[in-house]
């Protein structure tokens, strides 16, 4: 890694931070609504594994799914977009938090059902397989997600058959409000590999260049040899599970300490202290940052909400094979299209000057 | 015209379709080596090699799931349930999956895959092993139904089923499997949502899918035995539904009973009496009336199990009462 790729690993961790506290206040402000779930403090994971990807490689993700996202370069104003229910949203209003869909940067999405995107994930890799590709699928989750069933099923099938898939656990110790150690038999949870047969690592999810080193074994393997395998990334989220959780099954002490290690915070002092960049270049990336957040807000408050017609569009593909006179009494018929409907690309913001910013990292 | 089973038809229709289209693949419990737990895809394996007829482990959520996931990828799988009672363990990868990415996504995604397999009671298999879920299916946005009757239904619309772009749960029934019929040798394709008239008749309309018009039909020679003329409708598609068809067919014989294998509670010949009530409410002469599987689950002693099924006799009797001749 470069002294400017490093810069901009630090400004996407970033970006990913002030959008999350972004979302927060709109969430307080009652223009976000239902389950929001932030990644604020796992960024590291995000970064590190989506910054080793090809242009054509797929992710499929969990709920907790806005950084990923950020990380793949989706546009931040579509994606707030998104959460407040507009009609430029990614997913057309349709998704909200939990459903960042870009397939143009092969982003399956966020899946709601905990461990349930992990069997699509093994069939993106079966896809990858038949059609001969050198893609790798990245797939994304909770340590929640090691003890659903679905889990087992797919690792199971990925090693019988060679499916060029990473599974990623982003360990944060609670599957919502349940540490690990109530809910796994087994606490390093990595070493559920050895069930399949594949190769596991355990990997500081805090450190963004020790991340790089473990995921980026994993993607060539998987690219060489078609072997999948599971990484552990140890890390922490310091808000609660949504915006719904005050946390009481932890204490204030135990996120106070992992915050010592924040991901953003150590990659700002390791910029310092090791590529020559100064306080006032972290400064200005984060004004920057903030510029961009705002601009996204802008945009958010001039988007239309979805039309009343929209509600039919996007559930049915129009296909010569459906007898369409009978078809058509439904209104998701009616509104059924042929073609996939491919986000939005806007033309660059126009960024005014730097308003105050004076929020601090982890804060 | 050959005549063929539906277990032939079904075979030709996917060996058809993987010959044709490449991205077309197959996967599930026994498909390959043991050549199908009900031989459905016999001789497939060493025609099109494994990567295009996998043999799966037993899961359910994971066939089901890889289905979906490579059909993101462009793929047409088919994902074969040994019988839909182990769909169950694949119902989330359906409902909440299959038949939602679509919409989740703003429409950027979409799902091109088939899951098909047996459905409904076989002979003396019990509870666990006998049941007919198109009710739950059908249920879904999202998703398109089929129960074909006939070996020409099963090949044309299976057919269609695997080139359409939207998720296909596609019904079939084991006791249908050896029935006999003619198909037709020519290419051909029958258009998912298009309703047939098995039987014409001017006295009273009988809807009913799958093993159903078999039923329907053994009770329509007798009636016509005793002078009714049975219209006997089968709208091979569920959802979505040829409504007109049976609409047009009601308004004719101004009678209507609809015969289904699942339970009478929240079952989908709950919903086809309500549009016809509304629909042809004019043209009624006596309430619809339904004839279901009991509503317990299936028994295993024969005798036990022929009261839960449908019966050709409960079908005459309730043709009977909405003719007011009971």
């Amino acid at each position: 890694m470069n002294r400017d790729e490093a810069f901009a690993f630090y400004r996407q961790m970033l970006l990913i931070r002030r959008f999350e506290e972004r979302c927060a206040q709109l969430y307080v402000e009652g223009k976000i609504g239902g389950f929001l779930h932030l990644y604020i403090g796992q960024e590291a994971v995000g970064v590190g594994a989506i910054s080793l990807l090809r242009p054509d490689d797929y992710i499929i993700t969990s709920y907790r799914d806005h950084g990923y996202a950020l990380a793949r370069g989706s546009d931040p104003r579509t994606l707030l977009a998104e959460l407040c229910g507009k009609a430029t949203g990614i997913s057309r209003g349709k998704g909200g938090s939990m459903h960042f869909y870009d397939v143009p940067r092969g982003n399956f999405g966020g899946d709601g059902i905990v461990g349930g995107h992990l069997p699509v994930a093994a069939g993106m890799g079966y896809g990858i397989r038949l059609k001969g590709t050198e893609q790798v699928c990245l797939c994304f989750f909770g340590d929640g997600a090691v003890n659903e069933g679905a889990f087992h099923e797919a690792l199971n099938v990925s090693a019988l058959w060679d499916l060029p898939v990473i599974y990623i656990i982003e360990n944060n110790r609670y599957g919502m409000g349940t540490s690990l150690d109530r809910a796994s038999s087994v606490k390093d949870l990595y070493q559920r590999a050895s069930a399949y047969g594949i190769l596991r690592r355990d990997v500081n999810g805090m450190d963004l260049v020790a991340c790089r080193t473990v995921f980026a074994e994993a993607i060539d393997r998987a690219r060489k040899t078609k072997r999948p395998s599971l990484i552990e990334a140890e890390t922490y989220r310091y808000r609660g599970h949504s915006m719904s959780d005050p946390g009481k099954y932890r204490t204030k002490e135990e996120v106070e300490e992992m915050m010592k290690s924040d991901p953003v915070l150590v990659w700002g002092k390791r910029l310092m202290e090791q590529e020559r960049f100064t306080q006032a270049d972290l400064d200005a990336v984060d004004q920057e940052v903030l510029v961009i957040m705002e601009d996204a807000v802008r945009f958010v408050e001039q988007s239309p909400d979805p039309t009343p017609e929209s509600l039919y569009e996007d559930v049915y593909v129009r296909s010569p094979y459906i007898n369409m006179k009978a078809a058509e009494k439904d209104p998701a018929w009616r509104a059924a299209v042929r073609e996939d409907r491919v986000p939005e690309t806007l033309p660059p913001p126009v960024l005014n000057p730097p308003a105050q910013a004076t929020a601090k990292v982890g804060s | 015209m050959a005549v063929l089973t539906m277990r032939e038809a079904l075979n030709q229709a996917m060996k058809e379709e993987m010959a044709r289209d490449p991205t077309v693949f197959l996967l599930g419990e026994e498909v390959g080596a043991y050549q199908g737990a009900y031989k459905i895809t016999q001789g497939l394996l060493a025609q099109f090699g494994e990567w295009r007829v996998r043999d799966t482990p037993i899961a359910e959520e994971a066939i089901a799931g890889v289905a979906v996931g490579a059909a993101f990828t462009g793929l047409r799988p088919i994902a074969e349930m040994m019988t839909f009672n182990f769909s169950l363990l694949a119902l989330d990868q359906i409902v909440n999956h299959a038949a939602k990415y679509r919409y989740m996504s703003g429409g950027q995604v979409r799902c091109p895959m088939v899951m098909r397999g047996p459905s409904g009671a076989a002979a003396q298999v019990a509870a666990q092993h006998s049941q007919a879920f198109e009710s739950w299916y059908v249920n879904i946005p999202g998703l398109v139904v089929v129960m074909p009757s006939t070996p020409k239904d099963a090949k044309g619309l299976l057919k269609s089923a695997i080139r359409d772009d939207n998720p296909v749960i596609f019904m079939e029934n084991e006791v249908l499997y050896n029935f006999k019929g003619e198909v037709p040798d020519e290419e051909f394709h029958i258009p998912l949502g298009l309703g047939d008239i098995k039987r014409p008749g001017k006295d009273v309309t009988i809807v009913a899918w799958s093993r159903s018009v078999v039923t329907a039909m053994a009770a329509a020679k007798t009636l016509a035995e005793q002078g009714i003329e049975a219209e006997v409708v089968d709208p091979r598609t569920l959802r979505p539904l040829d409504e007109d068809l049976i609409f047009e067919s009601v308004r004719k014989t101004n009678r209507c009973v609809v015969v289904e294998e699942g339970w009478r509670l929240a079952g989908f010949g709950g919903e086809i009496a309500d549009r016809v009530q509304r629909e042809c409410f004019d043209s009624l002469d006596a309430p619809v009336i339904r004839v279901t599987s009991e509503d317990v689950p299936m028994p295993y002693a024969k005798t036990l199990e022929k009261s839960y099924l449908p019966q050709p006799e409960k079908v005459v009797d309730a043709v009977k009462k909405v003719l007011y001749l009971q």
